[in-house]
């Protein structure tokens, strides 16, 4: 599904990520670990195509298809989706508004509004005052409606109350679920997925397949999202640093 | 009598007097307007571009869903009804002064026939003009429309309109200034004194819609007494030569409240100077004052202005321009006054392009970039104003539809 080939960015001329090499498989649901600042969301804000993210080295393919110098909406169109972590105030754009159009005037999202607690939220400014919580459901919201084959999933979890959490984490596994169960064979069903999570919380909601260790702007190891989760939870990110220079 | 000589006198000496802002018009250039032209009844019988004029600045031809409807062509009045006289009453300025004494007190005691040129014209002129008064107590479920029409090439119009809303009573006035199609040079001088009583409210929404070389002039002075509310608000998308307009209003009884809202878009070759000024004269008086304007290549002036001279009085201004071209100037000019000590007045000002973060925002979710430029431009002229027929709105759509293309 998305293959990221020695990636190297740079924002104003600051260099952010170096290589990276990344894959995410057909209905795979990758997830990405990393201290503040490792590049991560530049990651997924390079993926989905924004300005001021520039790619000076290395390709972006999705689909099979070179996306490197594609625009936002082109890339939208051929199916990639993103759950921002710092989503711009839209000012005198409603909510409604939007989905009426992601949803090409089929207003089907109305029940998932109500689920998600969003329809007090339908008739007002995108983001202007929302809470972080109010955020992540609106953006979860219109992701939905959007219904794209992969989705890029910015911290999903952070600053979501408890009670909220699980709707959230139902509605990501809707999301990103398919209608098959067999576990053998995860690319035939579900979209695909890479998620950005710093608790791992939403990993109780979605069945993650394989995790990346960011640094530094680097890949420094990929594994067992699980056992990675555990790695860090106990020893942080230190021993990861480390075993990359041992590795080198 | 000594008094009306003296006006005239005043007036005469001011018709060289330029206006402190704006394109200096020269009068001699235009001929005035027909003071004589046809009635017409039944709007719908006018022709198909007619009624697309007047639908295209609210102006609804078969006059459902208004109270009454007055259309003022050149300089004559060609259409004046009301479904229920009880309600409101609306007829001609001139036929008001000859109906009720009391109208001359209401007429240029707000706005100074000798204040600048065009209003020293307009006076000299005797011109006419809508008349609408809201009976004490009276609450109009529907508005009232009015169109201030030029229907002849090169030609001044002038119009005086003068709408008094009695105590307790509330109106809703849609105006709507347009040209007749193929009138592309002209000039529209309008006064217009609004008197809202005290627990009054009048809602006021004006739409323009002129064309490429007409020069505008309104002149505009509102009084609000106690516990009155005045609601402005005002529209221009269309290409115009000049439209120069500082609307005045006077907080003159405790609590009295208003807003005005601005939306205009200045197209190539266009200046838009559009002012709003409050003077709050009474105490615990409010007021809002929103302008939110676009340039496409014209030019913009937002004057906001509020003076404050009695205590507890609480004003906020907005101003926002969105620049769509580098053609194309915007200017803020917030002006905050405080003449006591208990007065809360504040501003916020932006003018600048459109954030490339919101443009790709809405392009991650699949929109183009067009679409999203269009769904922006639309948000941000979007202030909420009630009562816009479809048509309007249709064509306020497709307005906002070209300036997302262009924007690109």
């Amino acid at each position: 599904m998305l293959e990221i080939q020695n990636l190297t960015v740079e924002i104003g001329g600051r260099r952010i990520l170096n290589g990276i090499n990344l894959n995410v498989e057909d209905g795979f649901k990758n997830v990405l670990f990393g201290p503040n600042g490792a590049g991560k969301s530049a990651l997924l804000m390079t993926l989905m195509g924004f300005s001021g993210y520039k790619v000076v080295e290395g390709k972006i393919i999705f689909k099979g298809e070179d996306i490197t110098n594609m625009s936002v909406y082109e890339r939208a169109q051929m199916g990639l989706g993103i759950m921002a972590q710092r989503p711009p105030n839209m000012s005198g754009v409603k909510l409604r508004n939007l989905l009426d159009v992601i949803s090409k005037n089929d207003s089907k999202y109305d029940e998932l509004a109500e689920t998600l607690d969003m329809v007090r939220f339908l008739d007002r400014d995108i983001n202007v005052g929302f809470s972080g919580g109010e955020i992540k459901r609106s953006e979860l919201l219109q992701l939905s409606v959007q219904n794209p084959d992969m989705v890029l999933l910015d911290e999903p979890e952070s600053g979501v109350d408890l009670v909220s959490i699980e709707q959230l984490g139902i509605t990501i596994k809707n999301l990103l679920g398919g209608k098959g169960k067999c576990a053998g064979e995860r690319c035939k069903h579900g979209k695909s997925a890479l998620i950005i999570t710093h608790t791992g919380q939403v990993l109780d909601y979605v069945e993650a397949d394989r995790g990346f260790i960011l640094c530094n702007g680097r890949v420094m190891c990929s594994g067992n999202p699980h056992e990675m989760l555990e790695d860090i939870k106990s020893q942080g990110y230190e021993e990861c640093v480390k075993c990359k220079m041992n590795y080198l | 009598m000594q008094d009306e000589l003296s006006l005239k006198k005043k007036a005469e000496d001011a018709l060289n007097k330029s206006a402190a802002y704006g394109e200096d018009f020269n009068l001699d250039d235009y001929e005035i307007a027909s003071r004589e032209e046809k009635i017409t009844e039944d709007l719908t019988k006018l022709s198909s571009d007619d009624q697309k004029t007047l639908l295209n600045v609210g102006v609804v031809p078969n006059e459902e869903n208004r109270s009454g409807t007055f259309i003022m062509l050149n300089n004559a009045v060609s259409h004046a009804s009301v479904k229920q006289d009880d309600e409101v009453e609306l007829m001609s300025h001139q036929d008001a002064i000859k109906k009720y004494d009391w109208v001359k007190d209401y007429s240029w005691k707000l706005v100074k026939p000798d204040a600048d040129k065009y209003t020293a014209m307009t006076y000299l002129q005797n011109a006419d003009g809508y008349f609408i008064r809201a009976p004490a107590g009276k609450k109009s479920k529907m508005p009232v429309q009015t169109c201030l029409l030029i229907g002849s090439k090169e030609v001044s119009q002038t119009v005086h309109n003068i709408i008094v809303v009695e105590e307790g009573a509330q109106l809703d006035v849609i105006t709507g200034c347009s040209t007749r199609k193929g009138v592309e040079k002209g000039l529209h001088l309008g006064i217009s004194e609004m008197y809202v009583k005290k627990g009054a409210t009048l809602n006021f929404t004006m739409i323009h819609n002129w064309a490429e070389q007409i020069g505008v002039r309104p002149r505009t002075v509102v009084h609000v007494e106690e516990g009155g509310t005045y609601i402005n608000n005002y529209i221009t998308l269309k290409s115009v030569r000049s439209i120069q307009m500082y609307p005045t209003v006077l907080l003159e009884g405790k609590g009295a409240f208003t807003r005005l809202n601005s939306i205009g878009v200045a197209h190539p070759g266009s200046e838009l100077d559009l002012g709003s000024r409050v003077i709050f004269n009474a105490p615990d008086t409010k007021a809002e004052l929103i302008s939110r304007t676009i340039t496409t290549g014209g030019k913009v002036i937002a004057r906001g202005e509020m003076i404050g001279n009695a205590d507890g009085a609480k004003g906020h201004l907005e101003c926002h321009g969105l620049v769509l071209s580098s053609e194309g100037t915007q200017r803020a000019i917030p002006i905050l006054e405080a003449n006591v000590e208990d007065i809360e007045l504040s501003h916020e000002a932006a003018v600048g392009r459109i954030a490339r973060e919101q443009i790709e925002y809405l392009m991650a979710r699949g929109l183009t970039e067009e679409e999203a430029v269009g769904m922006i431009v639309r948000g941000f002229l979007d202030v909420g104003i009630q009562g816009i027929p479809d048509e309007l709105k249709a064509s306020i759509d497709e307005t906002i539809a070209k300036i997302g293309e262009k924007a690109i």
